[in-house]
C-alpha cells in the first residue's frame, strides 16, 4: 500500500488460523498468518497435534520392540525411517550387516524415497489446484506398494528392514515387479513433466516464490532436497556414504536459486537418480545371507551413538544412549520435516496466501514426523 | 415466419389452448407462464446433466471410473446428492449477519438466470428479443459479484472475506476484457440483439472472422465463472470455499446450482456469439444448439481438469496487461476491417 493511500484508508493486519482443519496443511499443521490484506507479514507453524510421545514410549520398549513406533514416524517413507533406527542400534550393538542385506536395504530405502517423491508431487499439483496431476503420481506409487506388499505384506508400516539386516530374501516375483517398474518408471516421470513441469501456469506459481539463500538454508539447518535446493551439495549417501552407497554411481542433483521450483526440479531428478541406484543394487545384487547373527535378548553396552541416514526428506538422525540393559536408556529423533518446517516464516513472509500453501508443499512436511 | 422445432410445438400448444379457452389474452398469460417453467426446467436439467458429466469427464481424464453406481452408469448420482443435500442438518454460524447471509445463496441464482431470458435456444425460440440483447447480458451476469461479496462478508468468516475481496477483484478484471471481445462482435453485426447476431453467422462463424476475440472471450469466460485455473474465490487448497465456506446442505446446493447455471450461461453466450447459434444444416436448430453447447461445457471442463490455478497478482495482471490491450487492438483492427469492408462493397 502507497503512502498516499495509507493515509486516507486505515488498513489492519489480521490474524487467520490456518488449520489445523484445512484441505492442504497435509495432516494437521496450525499455521498461525498475520496477515496484510492477502500479503503474508508472519508465519507461525502450531504443532503438537498429532504428538504421540514416541521418545519416551521407545525408553519402555527393547531395541525390537522399537521397531513398529519407527514406522509410524513418516509414514511415507518408513522403510527409510526402519533403516536409520537399525543402522544407529547395530552400531551401538556393533553388529556387521551382510552385504546381501545392505544391497536389499538401499534398494527398500531408494524405492520408498520414489514413493515419498511421488506423494510429494501429487500434493504439491493438489495444493497449486490441478487435482489431476494428483491422481497420477498416486496411481504410480500404487506400483511401489504393490511391491512392498508382496515384500512383506504391509503397504505402509513395513518394518522389513531389522535390527541385523532384513526380514526375509527377495522372491523371484519381487525382483520381477521391480525390474517391471523401473522400466515404466521413465514414462511415469515423463508424464508428470507433460502435466505439471511444462505447465506455464505451474511455473509462474513456482518460479521464484518463497526463496532460500544457500546461507539461510544453512543457517536454519535445513537439509535433504530443501538444501540441495539452495545449491548445497550435502548428501549423506555421497558425503558420509553408509550401507554400500559408495558401490553405486548417481549424482546429486541441485538447484540454484532455492525457490519452489528449484525444491520441485531437485524432487524431480532425484527420482530417476534413486532408479539407476536401484537397478545398479539389483544387478549387482551379492550372494549370501540376509540377517547377522543377532542375539536374541540385545543388551548393546554402555555408550551412546548418533547415526545419521538421508531420508527423503532430509538427513533422519537417531541419537541412543545405552546403559547395558535390554531397553535403551534415552533416545533421540532428528526428524527433519520438524527441522525443515523452521523455513516456513521465511518463505511465506511478504509473500501471498496462495504461495503459503505451496510454500508448504515445498516443504513436504509429514506431521507425524514433525510431531514425533 | 419461424421455422424452429420449439416454435411449431409452442404454436399448435398456443392453438390449442386458444381453442379451448378462446381468450387470447389468457392464452398469451398462460404461454408465458409456461415459458418460464420451460426456461427453469432446462436449466434444472441442465445442472444435473452437467454435475454428472462434470464427474465423469474428470474421471475420464484422472483415469478412473467416475460416478458408477447409483443408477445406470451412475446416472442418478445428482439425485442421489440432492436427496443428501437436503436432508443435512442446516447450520448456521453464531457469528453471521443472519438475513444477508441466509438470501445470498437465492440473490444469487436470480442474475444466472434472468439472462436466459435474452437467449436464442432455436430459430424464433427466444423469450425476449431484446434490442440491447447482449448489453443486459453483461449487465445482469455482472450482479452476481455482489452476492459473492455480501456472503463473504456476512459469514464473518475470514477465508470468506478473503474469497468475496478475491471475487470483486477477479469479476472486474474479467468484465472488461469480456465486453471489449463482445464488442468486436457486435461491431461486425452492427447489432446488440441476439437473434441478429445468430442470423450474422448463417454464412460463417464468428470464431473464424474473430479468432482473437474468441479466445479472449473464453478465458474471460473462465474467469467469470470461478472456473480452474481461474478459481481463486473458491481457491480450494488456499481458502477452504471462499464465499460458501460457511455453507452447508442446501443453501451450499444453491450457490452449486448457480454455478453451474453460471457455466451453461458461458457455453451459450460462445455458442451464440461464436459458433453460428442453433444453426447448422440437416437436423433441427434446437439439436445443434444442444451439440454445440455441450461441446463447449466439455471444453470449458477439459480445462479445469488439466490446469492449476494462478495467483490473485497473476489472475489480474494477465488480465489488465494481456487481455485488455489484445482487446482494444482486436477492436481496432475489427473496426479498420469494417471500414474497408463497407468501402469496397
Amino acid at each position: 500500500m502507497t503512502e498516499a493511500v495509507s493515509k486516507v484508508i486505515r488498513t489492519e493486519e489480521y490474524q487467520l488460523s490456518m488449520g489445523p482443519v484445512h484441505p492442504s496443511t497435509h495432516g494437521v499443521l496450525q499455521i498461525l498468518l498475520t496477515l496484510d490484506g492477502e500479503r503474508v507479514v508472519k508465519a507461525v507453524p502450531c504443532m503438537g497435534y498429532l504428538h504421540r510421545g514416541i521418545e519416551k514410549l521407545m525408553e519402555s520398549r527393547n531395541y525390537f520392540q522399537c521397531m513398529p513406533y519407527t514406522d509410524r514416524l513418516d509414514y511415507v517413507s518408513a522403510m527409510n525411517n526402519d533403516f536409520a533406527y537399525c543402522r544407529a542400534v547395530e552400531k551401538l550393538a556393533q553388529l556387521e550387516v551382510p552385504e546381501r542385506a545392505q544391497y536389499i536395504r538401499v534398494i527398500m530405502a531408494e524405492l520408498n524415497r520414489i514413493a515419498s517423491h511421488m506423494i510429494f508431487i501429487g500434493s504439491l499439483a493438489v495444493d497449486v489446484g490441478a487435482t489431476t496431476g494428483m491422481i497420477y503420481p498416486f496411481r504410480d506409487r500404487e506400483c511401489i506398494l504393490d511391491i512392498f506388499n508382496e515384500l512383506c505384506g504391509a503397504r505402509m508400516t513395513y518394518s522389513y528392514i531389522r535390527i541385523g539386516g532384513v526380514k526375509s530374501d527377495l522372491s523371484v516375483k519381487v525382483i520381477d515387479m521391480i525390474n517391471v517398474f523401473l522400466k515404466n518408471l521413465s514414462a511415469m516421470i515423463d508424464e508428470y513433466n507433460d502435466l505439471l513441469t511444462g505447465n506455464e501456469i505451474f511455473q509462474h506459481r513456482l518460479k521464484n516464490t518463497s526463496v532460500i539463500t544457500a546461507e539461510q538454508a544453512l543457517q536454519l539447518g535445513l537439509t535433504g532436497p530443501m538444501l540441495r535446493a539452495s545449491g548445497v551439495n550435502y548428501d549423506l549417501r555421497k558425503d558420509n556414504a553408509y550401507s554400500s552407497y559408495e558401490d553405486f554411481i548417481f549424482d546429486v542433483p541441485l538447484g540454484n536459486s532455492g525457490d519452489n521450483w528449484d525444491r520441485y526440479i531437485v524432487r524431480m531428478k532425484e527420482m530417476r537418480q534413486s532408479a539407476k541406484i536401484v537397478k545398479q543394487a539389483l544387478d549387482g545384487l551379492p550372494e549370501g545371507s540376509v540377517m547377522a547373527k543377532v542375539p536374541k535378548v540385545l543388551r548393546p553396552p554402555k555408550g551412546e551413538v548418533y547415526v545419521t541416514t538421508e531420508g527423503p526428506r532430509g538427513e533422519v538422525g537417531y541419537h541412543i544412549i545405552s546403559d547395558g540393559t535390554v531397553k535403551p536408556y534415552r533416545v533421540h529423533i532428528r526428524r527433519p520435516s520438524l527441522i525443515n518446517l523452521q523455513a516456513l516464516d521465511l518463505m511465506c513472509r511478504g509473500y501471498l496466501v496462495g504461495d503459503v500453501v505451496v510454500a508448504m508443499s515445498t516443504i513436504d512436511p509429514i506431521l507425524g514426523e514433525v510431531d514425533c | 415466419m419461424h421455422s424452429g422445432l420449439l416454435v411449431m410445438t409452442a404454436d399448435m400448444l398456443s392453438n390449442g389452448i386458444d381453442s379451448l379457452i378462446g381468450n387470447t389474452l389468457i392464452t398469451q398469460f398462460i404461454m408465458v407462464i409456461l415459458e418460464i417453467v420451460a426456461i427453469f426446467a432446462v436449466i434444472s436439467v441442465a445442472v444435473i446433466i452437467q454435475v454428472y458429466m462434470e464427474r465423469r469427464v474428470c474421471g475420464f481424464i484422472q483415469d478412473r471410473l467416475g460416478p458408477n453406481r447409483v443408477g445406470p452408469f451412475g446416472i442418478l448420482q445428482t439425485v442421489a446428492d440432492m436427496i443428501k443435500l437436503m436432508s443435512k442438518e442446516d447450520i448456521i454460524p453464531a457469528k453471521a449477519e443472519r438475513v444477508l447471509w441466509g438470501i445470498t445463496p437465492m440473490l444469487l441464482f436470480i442474475p444466472a438466470a434472468l439472462v436466459y431470458a435474452v437467449f436464442p435456444f432455436d430459430d424464433g425460440a427466444i423469450f425476449t428479443d431484446l434490442n440491447i440483447g447482449i448489453f443486459f447480458v453483461l449487465a445482469v451476469m455482472s450482479q452476481s459479484v455482489l452476492m459473492f461479496l455480501i456472503g463473504g462478508f456476512a459469514s464473518e468468516n475470514k477465508y470468506s472475506f478473503i474469497g468475496g475481496m478475491r471475487a470483486v477483484a477477479q469479476m472486474l478484471s474479467s468484465e472488461i476484457p469480456m465486453a471489449f471481445s463482445i464488442m468486436a462482435v457486435v461491431m461486425v453485426t452492427g447489432s446488440l440483439k441476439m437473434s441478429t447476431i445468430v442470423a450474422a453467422q448463417s454464412g460463417t462463424w464468428f470464431v473464424f472472422i474473430q479468432p482473437l476475440a474468441f479466445i479472449i472471450f473464453i478465458i474471460s469466460m473462465t474467469m467469470e465463472t470461478n472456473r480452474t485455473p481461474f478459481d481463486l474465490v473458491e481457491g480450494e487448497s488456499e481458502i477452504i470455499a471462499g464465499p460458501f465456506t460457511e455453507y452447508s446442505g442446501m443453501r451450499w446446493a444453491l450457490f452449486f446450482l448457480a454455478e453451474y447455471t453460471n457455466l451453461l450461461t458461458a457455453a451459450v453466450l460462445t455458442t451464440t456469439l461464436f459458433l453460428g447459434g442453433w444453426q447448422g444444416p440437416v437436423l433441427p436448430g434446437i439439436v445443434w444448439f444442444i451439440i454445440k453447447v455441450f461441446l463447449m461445457i466439455f471444453v470449458f471442463m477439459w480445462i479445469r481438469w488439466t490446469f492449476p490455478r494462478t495467483r490473485i497478482d497473476q489472475m489480474m495482471g494477465f488480465s489488465w496487461k494481456i487481455l485488455l490491450p489484445l482487446a482494444l487492438f482486436n477492436i481496432i483492427a475489427t473496426g479498420i476491417g469494417v471500414y474497408i469492408y463497407n468501402w469496397m462493397y
